[in-house]
Formats: C-alpha cells, structure tokens, sequence
C-alpha cells in the first residue's frame, strides 16, 4: 500500500470511480425525483415542483375518486397472495419430489419448471390468452391468478432446492432410522430446515406477481385490472398526476420491506453469499 | 404435453426401490400437471394458432407466416429490438461493472448501503420505474430544466419517444439484473489474486483485464443475459418512453393481439420474439461457458 500511487493508478480510479457515481446516480436520482414531484403544489409533475402539498396523495385516497386505482390494488394483492400460495404448495412439494432423483426425466421436469424465467413473458401471456379464451373461459381473476402461479413458481423452486440441497442427508436417514415415518420427518426435521429457503422464494414470487406485466395484459380486462396495467393507463396518453402519488406509495413501501427484510432474514448478507 | 407426467414412473428407480422412493417423485406431479396444462398446452396451442390464415382461425395455412417473415418492416422491427437489448447490455455494463468494482473494494459498511441501494429498485415496479424518467427526460422535465438553467440548450430538447431517451431508461431499470451476479462472483474472487498481481507489478488497468474480468465473467454472461432479455420484452417501457414511433416486437404483438385482433399474426410475431431472444442468450450462455471453460483448463 506504500508504493508510490503512479498515473494509471490515478486515472482508474478517476475512470473506475467516475463512471461508478454515474450508475449511482442513475439509479438513485429518478426515484428521489419522484418522491419530490410527488408533493407538488402545482397541475402538472414538472421539475423542481412548486411549493409542498398532499393533494394528489388526497385524490389518490379519495375511495370515489380512484376507485379504479382501489380494486386495482386489491386485485393485485389478491392474485398475489393465491398464486403466491398455490405456488408455494406445487413449488415446495415438487422440490422435495424432485430432491434426489438424478435421472433425465427429473432434470427435463426440472428445466420445464424454471423455463418461465427465459422465455419472453409477453409469449406466455399471449398463449394464455388464446388459450383460455379458445377453450371458453370467460376472462377472471382465476386465470390470472393460474398464470401468475406459472411465472412465479421458478422463485420458489429455486430457492426451495437450494436449501433442500444444504440439508444433510444424515439427518433425514438417522431420523427414519429412528423409526419416523416418511410424514414425521418431513414435518418434524425436513420442512423446519427449508422454511428460511421457501420464504425466501415465496417472498420474491409475491414481489414479481404484484409488478407482473406481461401476463396481466394478455389476462386482465376492465373489471378484473390490475395495478400495473391500470398505472400504465394513468400514463399512456395523457399523464394522470396521481401516478406520481401511486408511486411515492410504491416507493415507500419497497423501502419498508427492505428494512423488514434486513432485520428478519439479513437480506443484504444473503445476497451477497 | 402428456411427456412430462407419462413417463415419470421411471424416476427414483421406478417400483424396485422403497415406497418412500415411489412416493417422492409423485411430490411433483401436481406441479408438472399445472404446467401441462396451463404452459404447455397454451404454448402449444399458440404455434398452433400462427398456423391460420384468417383473423377468424378457420383456414390453415402458412400465410401469416409468409406475409410477416416476406415484410422488411418485420425484419426492421425484429433488428431494432435486439439492438435496443444489445445497447441497454452495454450500458449497463459500462457504468454496472465499475460499481461492482468500487463494490468490491469498499468496507462492509459501505458495502451494506451500496447493497441497499442496488437492491431496492427491485421491489419497485417496473412501471415506477418508467414513470421516473417520463418526470426526467419530458418536456418540462428535470434534464431539460437543468440544461435550460444553465444555458446549455435555448429550447427544450426531444428525450422521450427517442431511442436514447429508451436506452437510458433502461439502463437504470435493468441495472440490478447486471449488478446482483456480477457482485455475487466477484465477491468470491480471492482477494489474493488481486494482490498477487499487485506485487508482481502489475497496474491496476492490466489487473482489472488480465484476472478480475476474465474470473468474473460467469457473473458478466449471467448479467448480460438478464438485461437482454429483459429489456427486449419491456413492454411498458418501451411503448411509454419510446412512444408509438418507436416500434418494438411487443408493441407489434399487442397491437395485434388487443388492437387489431389478427391472432394468428401476433402468434408469429410473438414466436419470433422467442426464437430471437433464445437464440441470443444461448449465444451468450455458451460463449460463457466457452470463456470460463478456458479459465479452469
């Protein structure tokens, strides 16, 4: 660390540090942007804002006034929490059943279960669409909720196999040799050990149902709207200033939950092992 | 569709093992009957709608096929799309990578906030973060503002509905795709390597090209194919800050779909729109497996 600091170790660092601030800021900035028009005084979202007020705060909770926006939230909070829970029942069980099986059918049900993530949602939510509609079911937040479970069990799956290939086989084998029936083990040694890996990934399937797009705009119709696609009507034509409240809410919520998570599960700690 | 439950007896070595055997394969039938028959068969039935001639799907035949692949607008389209993936990628990684570099070297207490920041934009929706730069980049918005101020522009500039304008916004809407592997495998680089090279007179330029990009390419590949694939398909960023203008492959397959409900066309568009995303990230998969293939032998 003595060593006399020569000019290419200065230029890295002015290069390496200097694009380094950008990204920051690129990343930072928009959302603090947000926050401040968010409390604008004035009819329009210009920048800086005029004066400090609530009032596009009151209109968005005004429950006459934005009732769209309302069910909107509650719809999505719904399809969240049953694909979420249904995604948690398949996705955990399918874990453990595909847990020790080596051969090339376990593999190809393996990357049949995770291929969600790479193929385009925008292909998948089409497909549901014709589908559903081919075959007569009327548009519903079932099927939204059929199709949310599809995009977001890879997230459970996941985290869920990777505890489940933590745990030591010696546990399972002493406690069946124990005399446990398959059943007593699970609920007794297998599910405690994996409960942080199953959170975990129900945790982020719930995030990506509540900011699903792809498939909600195929899925979701006037009556069954969904927060994401009504926001991106807020601001397809002409901009909705509500928006700007919709998101200071979005906004302090994800912050909420990123100190919740931290104090429960030390989030920042597992996403850097 | 009947492939992925017909056949599964055979796993966990079929009846000759215990029952407990038998048992824990069933454990994932219910999940690849839900598959079956809600991604499987809707996927199924999408090639099989681009197969109809009529917006109506009742006469097969290629001509969808024909009139999409014999357009050059289509092609056009399908270009600009990938580019937009291949500019985004690279802008990510231009400002993403140093990041993960003053990452690497910071203190944990550093690294902490520098976590939380990277991180948080994730639970933010997307559609936020679009919203963000329409406040940035419009008319009235904080750039043009800035420039005006300082009297670097005399009137205020077009950023939405351009292609930079997009590529901006996405630069900053994917970065965390990029930065949450890269940091992940650099931050299991062993620190002696760096030092190593340090004491054997390397510069810091040469240590960064010669030993930390090539050990971190598994985390750059994994990166790269986040971003691309994320940002081809970013629908409402796209159609928001690119505006109608800009055409994209999902603004193509919504119109068809929503607008002008010729099924079978949007069915084309949206499996070219897979075929090409798959065909670039397993491009990009085997080329990182080839660089980190070289790495270990």
């Amino acid at each position: 660390m003595g060593r006399r600091r020569s000019f290419t170790d200065v230029s890295y660092g002015l290069v390496i540090g200097g694009l380094a601030a950008l990204a920051l800021l690129i990343i930072v900035a928009p959302v603090v942007i947000v926050l401040m028009t968010s409390f604008t005084e004035g009819r329009s979202l210009k920048f800086p804002p005029t004066g400090f007020s609530l009032q596009w705060y009151e209109a968005l909770f005004d429950p006459s006034k934005s009732r769209q926006i309302h069910r909107a939230v509650s719809n999505s909070l719904e399809v969240a929490a049953y694909s979420t829970a249904f995604g948690v029942l398949l996705g955990s069980l399918a874990a453990l059943g595909l847990m020790r099986s080596r051969s090339k059918l376990a593999r190809f049900a393996d990357g049949l279960f995770m291929s969600p993530l790479v193929l385009p949602g925008l292909t998948f939510g089409l497909a549901a669409l014709m589908y559903f509609t081919l075959i007569g079911f009327r548009p519903s937040l079932h099927l939204i909720i059929a199709g949310h479970m599809i995009v977001t069990v890879p997230f459970i799956l996941r985290t869920t196999t990777a505890s489940l290939s933590q745990l030591d086989p010696a546990l399972l084998d002493s406690s069946q040799s124990l005399g446990a029936s398959w059943f007593y083990t699970l609920r007794r040694v297998t599910l405690p050990l994996i409960a942080p890996g199953i959170f975990a990934g129900a945790f982020l399937a719930f995030m990506a149902s509540i900011d699903n797009v792809p498939v909600s705009l195929f899925l979701s119709t006037a009556r069954t709207d969904m927060l994401p696609i009504r926001m991106w009507g807020m601001m397809e034509s002409t901009l909705d200033p509500r928006i700007a409240a919709v998101s200071g809410v979005l906004i302090a919520a994800a912050f909420l939950l990123m100190l919740i998570m931290e104090w429960t599960v030390g989030l920042t700690r597992r996403m850097r092992d | 569709m009947t492939s992925a439950t017909a056949a599964f007896p055979e796993t966990g070595g079929g009846r000759s093992g215990t029952f407990l055997k038998f048992a824990e394969w069933q454990l994932a039938l219910p999940l690849a009957l839900a598959f079956a028959s809600i991604f499987l068969a809707p996927l199924l039935m999408l090639v099989g709608v681009s197969f109809f001639n009529d917006d109506k799907i009742t006469e097969l035949g290629f001509a969808q096929w024909v009139k999409f692949l014999g357009d050059p607008f289509s092609y056009k389209v399908v270009a600009d799309t990938m580019l937009l993936g291949v500019k985004t990628m690279a802008a990510t990684v231009l400002i993403g990578y140093p990041l993960a570099l003053v990452y690497l070297d910071a203190t944990p207490r550093l690294q902490k906030v520098l976590i939380f920041i990277i991180v948080m934009p994730l639970l933010l929706s997307v559609v936020v973060r679009t919203f963000a730069w329409i406040v940035v980049l419009g008319h009235e918005g904080v750039i043009n503002q800035l420039f005006l101020s300082l009297g670097l522009i005399s009137e205020p500039s077009r950023l939405l509905q351009t292609e930079l304008g997009l590529v901006i916004s996405l630069t900053q809407i994917e970065m965390p795709l990029m930065l949450l592997p890269l940091i992940s495998v650099m931050s299991r680089l062993d620190p002696n390597m760096r030092d190593a090279s340090a004491a054997l007179g390397a510069s810091r330029w040469r240590t960064l090209f010669t030993v930390i990009v090539p050990l971190s390419m598994p985390g750059l590949v994994a990166g790269c194919l986040l971003v691309f694939a994320s940002s081809t398909t970013a629908f409402i960023s796209q159609t928001v800050i690119g505006g109608v203008r800009l055409i994209y492959l999902p603004l193509l397959i919504w119109q068809q779909s929503l607008v002008v409900f010729n099924w079978p066309l949007a069915a084309v568009a949206s499996l070219t729109l897979l075929v090409s995303v798959l065909s670039v990230v397993s491009a990009l998969s085997y080329l990182g497996r080839r660089s980190s293939g070289y790495m270990h032998g």
